[in-house]
């Protein structure tokens, strides 16, 4: 056995993060980790890269026991993480960052040797980089090579991936896992952290669950099923969702030759038609960056577009502000949470108040009372783990404070609801709960605009798709028959259908 | 015209540049490690101030810089652990930085000289002037080069070593990467910490420097306020020059000129108020030109960058 965790806990104070977790990995083999957020995957794996230290329990590293006081420990003892959020320095070159920290040249940098380095390195493992161009000119895909790169150029034998798949395109998908089996027939270990099952079961050799801080289960991939490790993280079945046929009415949304000029030559919306009608779901496919944030912010009028018009249940607004669309009818799950949503420095329930501040005040005052109490209502409803109302926002999970961003757009009740990516970062059972009140909200006549990059998401909740690439709308598909294929084609630029 | 541009200008415009360019690379290390530090100015008149304190009392400028640069460093210190260790606002920090050291240098100087406005004592002895041999003799070229203090040579010898620095060693790479991204440094070992506080006490040094030039090299003495808003213009110097040395130096050469050039208007009998106006001038266009707006962005995420 290569790596060996035992009994291990992790307490904070009286939260117990980790309770009695073992967890093994064994040469060449990819054990992934999955469970919803708070289970305590990020805590184990933190404990594992030195970054934290366990309250109890034992990690043997090919038999001997080790102790990791920071990350430079785990380093040296050939463990390295590849972040989800990445730890790339974006002005310096390729080379730069996979040999930081172990860089040739005894006083001075020989960055020629660098690159040399990185050259023979990107053959040895078959990972394609180019060692002189810039970080901030890399797609995330090849950015996360270069993660992946520099940990092998670390040393590290056993490669912590965290949430892997979170950024990439479903092309770069396929790369990382092809990556990954190269990787493992040279005898390197995989200790995949994630909560897309599909993922996990295509890539993983063995399976282990979390619940609260606790093992539900170790599982064979072969051997197991993605309803049953559903089960076993969320630790009830799910509920098959329920969705009935569409009964569209009148157009709430219409827009017209929408163009927003882009940061080149190019539009980055060039001249968009769509509508969306009462009592429909219409989902905007398309891989991130073509457009899909410049047309959200136009309709949501966070930008002035440069030509076309917006109308919302039949009122011109376009290039009027944010705050007179809201008044038109619209609310707005934004795609950023942080940049869009909330204020990391306000609390839970003045994050919950925004947008309804005019309708909860009195003569110009908040009333705190009636303010807590909603916001305490939600918190309840959406089971969002945020302590008190008091907390500050900073202090929410990704998920969390997306369930409650969710819940207060969702509470504007709003004939018009633009939701972006309404489910980045979030588990399973969350997922669960905001599809169901997206659904919901659809059934009770509102119109929904949804973009995500997850195709799953897309085609579980829309009634008709439509798909952008470079700006333009490439295809239209109704439910029944879209597939993930036909848009991964069409995301492509691959064919043109109407 | 011809008496306008002459050779004394440039040479003047070099002597001018000096504690602008000094104080400037203090401030492109701070804002390589994501401290964005508007106490230039207040280091720099602390440092102007202790060199005249060192050189009436130790009678040596040697001894004075020394002095000089012991004072400032315990200010620089003092500064690195408000914004490192209490994370405290950098630039309110710089702020009060600069008010305690007009203060201060007021205060102290009339507790410790006893007079008001200004110290002079004809007993002191300034900076030496270096006539550089061989470059001396070359005509032109050495008009201007020789003849200055040492701080003017060390100036321009530390913009290369800056670059050097930066660009080719490990220990440079590594200061940079502290600044760029601090939590990907951590995540590799990198004590950025440690890092910032070095380039607050190299700023503190520089800005020491800054002002023993001031107060030693232009002239021997000290008046109130007599850096009169150079911290600022090498802030300025620090921006339009991205923080690269090579830049820096170049920004600081155009003030150091702009400078100069107001003096030299003076004797065409414009009204010295007015002439005084110049390099201020200079600077507000400069700012106009100065369209990169990373800078607001790392003042703002100090904050962050110092966790």
């Amino acid at each position: 056995m290569l790596l060996k965790m035992e009994g291990i806990s992790k307490n904070y104070g009286d939260v117990r993060a980790n309770r009695q977790i073992d967890y093994d990995l064994k040469p060449g083999e990819v054990h992934a980790i999955v469970g919803e957020n708070g289970a305590g995957k990020t805590t184990l794996m933190r404990i594992l890269y030195g970054m934290e230290q366990p309250s109890s329990g034992t990690i043997r590293i090919g038999g001997r026991e080790v102790r990791f006081a920071d990350p430079k420990d785990a380093i040296a003892h050939g463990i390295g993480m590849v972040h989800q959020h990445f730890m790339l320095f974006q002005n310096f070159t390729v080379a730069e960052n996979i040999v930081i920290g172990k860089e040739p040249g005894k006083l001075r940098f020989d960055r020629k040797a660098a690159i040399a380095q990185v050259e023979a390195l990107s053959e040895k493992y078959g990972i394609r980089v180019d060692p002189r161009a810039r970080i901030v000119d890399c797609p995330l895909g090849v950015q996360q090579r270069v993660e992946i790169l520099k940990v092998l150029y670390q040393g590290a034998e056993i490669i912590i991936l965290d949430e892997p798949t979170g950024v990439l395109t479903p092309l770069e998908v396929g790369e990382l896992l092809e990556a990954i089996r190269t990787l493992t027939k040279q005898g390197k270990s995989f200790i995949l952290i994630s909560h897309k099952l599909n993922e996990v079961m295509s890539a993983a050799d063995r399976i282990t669950v979390l619940r609260d801080g606790e093992v539900t289960g170790v599982l064979e991939a072969s051997r197991t099923s993605i309803e049953e490790l559903s089960r076993l993280m969320v630790g009830r079945p799910l509920a098959a969702m329920d969705k009935q046929p569409a009964l569209p009415k009148d157009k709430v949304l219409e827009v017209k030759e929408l163009s927003v000029l882009g940061s080149g030559s190019k539009p980055a919306v060039d001249s968009v038609s769509l509508h969306v009608r009462a009592g429909e779901i219409v989902g905007i496919a398309g891989i991130s960056g073509n457009g899909q944030s410049e047309l959200l912010q136009a309709i949501s009028g966070l930008i002035k577009p440069a030509g076309g018009t917006v109308a919302l249940l039949g009122a011109d607004v376009t290039g009027k502000s944010a705050r007179e669309f809201r008044n038109a009818g619209l609310a707005h799950i934004p795609e950023d949470r942080y940049v869009w949503g909330a204020s990391k420095s306000a609390t839970v329930a003045e994050t919950g108040t925004m947008g309804h501040q005019r309708k909860l005040g009195k003569l110009g005052f908040l009333q705190g009372r009636i303010v807590k109490a909603r916001v305490s209502e939600w918190i309840k409803q959406y089971a969002i783990k945020a302590g008190s109302p008091d907390n500050e926002t900073q202090n929410l999970s990704g998920g969390n404070l997306q369930k409650l961003i969710v819940a207060r757009e969702i509470a504007q009740q709003t004939p018009f609801l633009i939701a972006a990516e309404p489910t980045r970062g979030v588990d399973i059972g969350a997922m669960e709960t905001i599809h169901e009140q997206l659904l919901r909200k659809r059934d009770a006549g509102g119109a929904i605009l949804l973009v995500s990059s997850e195709l799953s998401e897309i085609l579980k909740l829309s009634d008709r798709i439509l798909v952008m690439y470079e700006g333009k709308i490439v295809g239209e598909l109704q439910e029944g028959d879209a597939t993930e294929e036909k848009l991964s084609l069409l995301m492509v630029g691959g064919k043109r259908n109407g | 015209m011809e008496q306008l541009f002459d050779l004394a200008l440039f040479n003047s415009a070099l002597r001018m540049l000096t504690p602008i360019l000094l104080a400037a690379l203090g401030g492109a290390l701070c804002a390589r490690v994501g401290l964005f530090n508007v106490g230039l100015e207040g280091l720099m008149l602390i440092g102007a101030f202790s060199a005249i304190v060192g050189n009436h009392y130790f009678g040596n400028t040697g001894a004075a810089i020394a002095f000089s640069i012991g004072c400032v460093s315990l200010f620089a210190l003092l500064f690195a652990y408000l914004c490192i260790h209490l994370r405290a606002n950098v630039i309110v920090v710089g702020i009060a930085m600069n008010l305690l050291a007009a203060g201060l240098t007021t205060f102290s100087l009339r507790t410790l000289f006893n007079v008001k406005g200004a110290y002079y004592n004809k007993d002191m002895v300034g900076l030496p002037k270096w006539e550089i041999p061989l470059i001396k003799d070359i005509p032109v070229v050495g008009d201007i080069l020789s003849g200055h203090s040492p701080l003017v040579y060390l100036a321009i010898v530390l913009v290369g070593a800056m670059w050097y620095y930066f660009y080719r060693t490990i220990g440079g790479f590594r200061f940079l990467a502290a600044g760029d991204n601090p939590l990907a440094a951590r995540s590799l070992g990198i004590q950025v910490r440690r890092y910032q506080y070095g380039a607050m006490l190299a700023c503190g040094v520089l800005c020491a420097l800054a002002g023993a030039q001031l107060s030693l090299g232009q002239v021997t003495m000290f008046t109130e306020g007599m850096t009169a808003g150079r911290g600022f213009i090498a802030l300025v110097a620090t921006m339009l020059g991205q923080s690269g040395p090579l830049g820096v130096a170049a920004a600081s050469l155009l003030f150091g000129l702009m400078d100069a050039f107001s003096i030299r208007l003076q004797g065409f009998a414009m009204p010295s108020h007015f002439t005084q106006m110049v390099p201020y001038a200079v600077t507000i266009a400069a700012m106009f030109f100065f369209k990169n707006k990373e800078f607001v962005k790392d003042a703002q995420s100090s904050g962050t960058s110092s966790r």
